[in-house]
C-alpha cells in the first residue's frame, strides 16, 4: 500500500515537471501547420540579435566565472587556513545574494556608480559591462563559495600548505599548483551553475541596459508565438548540458578518488 | 657553535608556556630525537625550527645563520609529516619533483634527481602512481624522498611512523636511519616511542612539560637517567626507597637488605632504581646482593619472561630469557634474586 503511494507521488511529481516541458517542446515544433518542424528553431538561429545577445552572455558568463574563481578560491582557502573561526560569518555573507533580490542589488549599483558618483562606472559601456559582471558574480557567489568550500574540505589544507611551504613554495605557487587543482572539480561545478545563471539572467542586464540573452528572451516572448518556445527549449538544453558536464567532470577526475 | 643551534627557545600560547628554555646543539650529520609523552612540546619545538611557529623568545641558528626573519619557504629545511601530506593531485614522481620545480631547476636535472631519489627509497617503478594508490609505508617513503630531493640543510620528521602498523614501523625506521647515514643529513626526529628513539638516534632529548629533561646518547639516557621522569619514561623501572647508612662507602639499607653501591651518596633518604634486566633469578657470580621474595606475576612475552616479585613492601620487576629447558617459576613460588649493587641507579628529582 505504502509502496503504491510512493510511486503515485513520484509519477505525479515527474508529471508536474515533465508535462510542461513536453507541451513546450511540442508547441515549439508546431510552427508549420499540420506537421512537426524545426521552423521556429531555424527562425531563431537565423536571427542576428539571437547570435549577438547569446554570444554576449556567453562571454559575460566566462568573465564572471574567471572573476569568481579568482575571488572565491583564495578567499575560501584563506578563511579555512587562517580564520577558521570566521567561517560561519563568511558563509552567511556569501548567502546574502539569495535573500536580497537582484533588483535591490542593481538599484544599489546604479546609485553607487552612476555618472555623478565618485566612480562613474555606468558612464561607459566597458564600465557598465564591468558592473554587470560584478553583479553576476554576486548572484553566483552562494553557489561558487559553497562548491569551493566543500572541495577544500576534502583535503587537509593546513598540512598540505605547510608541506608546500617547506619545499620552498610561495602563496601564488601554492594556490595555482596545489589548491586550485585539488578543488578543480568543485570549481567546475560552481562554474557551470554560474554559466546557467548568467545565460538566463534578466533583471541586472535589463536595468543596466546591456544586450544580454535574458532580455532578448523576454522581448521575443512578448512579441512572437513559436520562437520564444524554441528559445526556452534551447535555454533549458544549455542548463541541462551544464548539469551533465558537472556529472562528467566529477566522474573523470583521476585523483579525487583519493580524497579523504 | 653547533650546526643547528637552539638557544633559550621558548613558546607561549597566551598565558601557557609550552616550551621552556630549550637549548640544544645538533652537529652536522647528527640524528637527534625528541622523545616525550604527547603534549610535552615536541611538535611545537620542531615547528619553530621549521618556521611555522614564531618563538616567544630565543634564537635558532643553522650553519651560523639566524633563522628568526626567514619564512619557512626560505629556510631550506626538509620536513616529513605524520599524515604524509603528499599532494593528492600529483603523481609520486611529481611529488618528489615539487621542490625542485619551485626552485626553478632544469627539466633534465629534475628528472635525474627524481629517479635517484625514487631509487633511494626503492620505489623506482611507482613514479607514475598517485598517492592514493600506495600503501601508508610507501606514501611515507615518498614523503621522505620529496623532502630530501631539494638537498635540505636539516631534515625534520614529526612522528613519521605513528600512523603505520608495527611491522612496517620497525622496517621503515631502519630504512630511514640508513638513508640518513648515507646522505649524512642533520636530522631531528620527533617521537613518543622510546624504542624508536633508542634504536635510531645518535642522541636523544627527553622532553617533559616543555622542558628538555635530559640530553644524551641512547646508552646514557637508558643507563644513567638523571631525573625521575626520564627514568620512568624510558624503559621499565622499579623504584626503591633507600636510606643511606654510610655516605662515603655508598652503603644503603633497602627494606631489611643492605647493599654497597661503591660510590659516594648523599646523606639521608634517597630513591634508587633498577632495570628488569639487571636482576637475575638465583645466585649469579658478580651479582652479590641477594634478596628473597615471592613471585606474584608471570608474564610470558616470547623471548623474555617478565616476572614480578614481592620483596618486603616493594615489588621488583625483572626479566629472564625464555628457554625450552627451564620452566619459569610459578606464582607464589619463593625465589632468590641477585643483582650488582653498582647497577642501582640514583634518581634525582
Ligand atoms: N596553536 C596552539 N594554541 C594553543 N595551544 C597549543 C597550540 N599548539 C599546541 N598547543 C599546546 O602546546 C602543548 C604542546 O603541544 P605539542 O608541541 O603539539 O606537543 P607534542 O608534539 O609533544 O605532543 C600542548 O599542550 C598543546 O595543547
Ligand atoms: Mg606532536
Amino acid at each position: 500500500m505504502k509502496r503504491y503511494f510512493s510511486w503515485a507521488v513520484l509519477v505525479a511529481g515527474m508529471g508536474y515537471f515533465i508535462l510542461p516541458l513536453v507541451g513546450l517542446t511540442e508547441f515549439s515544433l508546431s510552427m508549420r501547420r499540420g506537421e512537426y518542424s524545426f521552423d521556429a528553431y531555424a527562425a531563431v538561429l537565423a536571427d542576428p540579435t539571437f547570435r549577438q545577445t547569446f554570444s554576449y552572455s556567453v562571454v559575460m558568463a566566462l568573465l564572471t566565472i574567471a572573476f569568481g574563481v579568482l575571488l572565491v578560491v583564495p578567499t575560501a582557502y584563506w578563511v579555512r587556513l587562517k580564520l577558521p573561526r570566521l567561517r560561519p560569518y563568511v558563509e552567511f555573507v556569501t548567502l546574502l545574494p539569495l535573500v536580497i533580490p537582484a533588483i535591490v542589488i542593481v538599484f544599489g549599483y546604479i546609485r553607487m556608480f552612476n555618472t555623478s558618483s565618485w566612480l562613474p562606472l555606468t558612464g561607459s559601456t566597458t564600465g557598465t559591462n564591468l558592473l554587470l559582471m560584478f553583479g553576476y558574480s554576486t548572484l553566483s557567489l552562494p553557489y561558487m563559495y559553497r562548491a569551493v568550500d566543500t572541495g577544500l574540505r576534502t583535503i587537509d589544507v593546513a598540512t598540505l600548505t605547510e608541506a608546500a611551504q617547506i619545499l620552498g613554495a610561495g602563496w601564488v605557487t601554492i594556490l595555482a599548483r596545489l589548491i586550485l587543482p585539488n578543488v578543480l572539480v568543485a570549481v567546475l561545478s560552481g562554474a557551470f551553475v554560474t554559466f546557467a545563471i548568467v545565460i538566463g539572467e534578466f533583471t541586472l542586464a535589463a536595468l543596466l541596459n546591456r544586450p544580454a540573452f535574458g532580455p532578448y528572451l523576454q522581448l521575443m516572448g512578448a512579441n512572437r508565438a513559436y520562437e520564444p518556445m524554441a528559445l526556452a527549449v534551447i535555454a533549458f538544453g544549455i542548463t541541462w548540458a551544464c548539469m551533465g558536464l558537472i556529472q562528467l567532470v566529477t566522474r573523470f577526475s583521476k585523483h579525487t578518488k583519493a580524497a579523504r | 657553535m653547533a650546526f643547528l643551534d637552539i638557544e633559550h627557545l621558548e613558546k607561549s600560547y597566551g598565558p601557557t608556556k609550552v616550551v621552556k628554555d630549550f637549548n640544544l646543539g645538533v652537529e652536522k650529520g647528527e640524528f637527534v630525537s625528541f622523545l616525550g609523552p604527547s603534549g610535552c612540546g615536541k611538535t611545537t619545538t620542531l615547528r619553530m625550527v621549521a618556521g611555522f611557529e614564531t618563538p616567544s623568545q630565543g634564537t635558532i641558528r643553522i650553519d651560523g645563520r639566524d633563522m628568526a626573519r626567514l619564512r619557512p619557504n626560505h629556510r631550506n629545511i626538509g620536513m616529513v609529516f605524520q599524515s604524509y601530506a603528499l599532494f593528492p593531485n600529483l603523481t609520486v614522481a611529481q611529488n618528489v619533483a615539487f621542490g625542485l620545480k619551485v626552485a626553478g631547476e632544469k627539466r633534465e636535472v629534475i628528472d635525474e634527481r627524481v629517479a635517484e631519489m625514487l631509487d633511494t627509497i626503492g620505489l623506482s617503478d611507482l613514479g607514475a602512481r598517485y598517492p592514493f594508490q600506495l600503501s601508508g609505508g610507501q606514501q611515507q617513503r615518498v614523503a621522505l624522498a620529496r623532502a630530501l630531493a631539494v638537498r635540505p640543510q636539516v631534515l625534520l620528521l614529526d612522528e613519521p611512523l605513528s600512523a603505520l602498523d608495527a611491522k612496517i614501523r620497525v622496517s621503515l625506521r631502519g630504512e630511514i636511519r640508513a638513508i640518513q647515514k648515507k646522505l649524512g643529513i642533520t636530522t631531528i626526529y620527533v617521537t613518543h616511542d622510546q624504542e624508536e628513539a633508542l634504536s635510531m638516534s645518535d642522541r636523544i632529548v627527553v622532553m617533559h612539560q616543555g622542558i628538555a629533561d635530559q640530553v644524551g646518547t641512547p646508552f646514557e639516557i637508558y643507563n644513567r637517567p638523571t631525573t625521575r621522569f626520564v627514568a620512568n619514561f624510558v624503559g621499565t623501572l622499579t623504584l626503591l626507597e633507600a636510606e643511606v647508612i654510610d655516605p662515603a662507602l655508598g652503603k644503603v639499607r633497602i627494606g631489611d637488605t643492605e647493599a654497597v653501591l661503591g660510590r659516594a651518596l648523599p646523606k639521608g633518604k634517597i630513591t634508587l632504581a633498577v632495570r628488569p634486566e639487571m636482576i637475575s633469578l638465583g645466585s649469579v657470580p658478580g651479582r652479590e646482593t641477594e634478596v628473597s621474595g615471592r613471585i606474584i606475576d608471570v608474564d610470558f612475552l616470547g623471548s623474555v619472561i617478565r616476572l614480578r616479585a614481592q620483596i618486603g613492601d616493594a615489588v621488583l620487576v625483572f626479566d629472564t630469557f625464555n628457554s625450552s629447558r627451564s620452566v619459569p617459576p610459578k606464582v607464589g613460588a619463593t625465589v632468590t634474586l641477585s643483582l650488582a649493587a653498582s647497577d642501582l641507579l640514583l634518581i634525582g628529582e
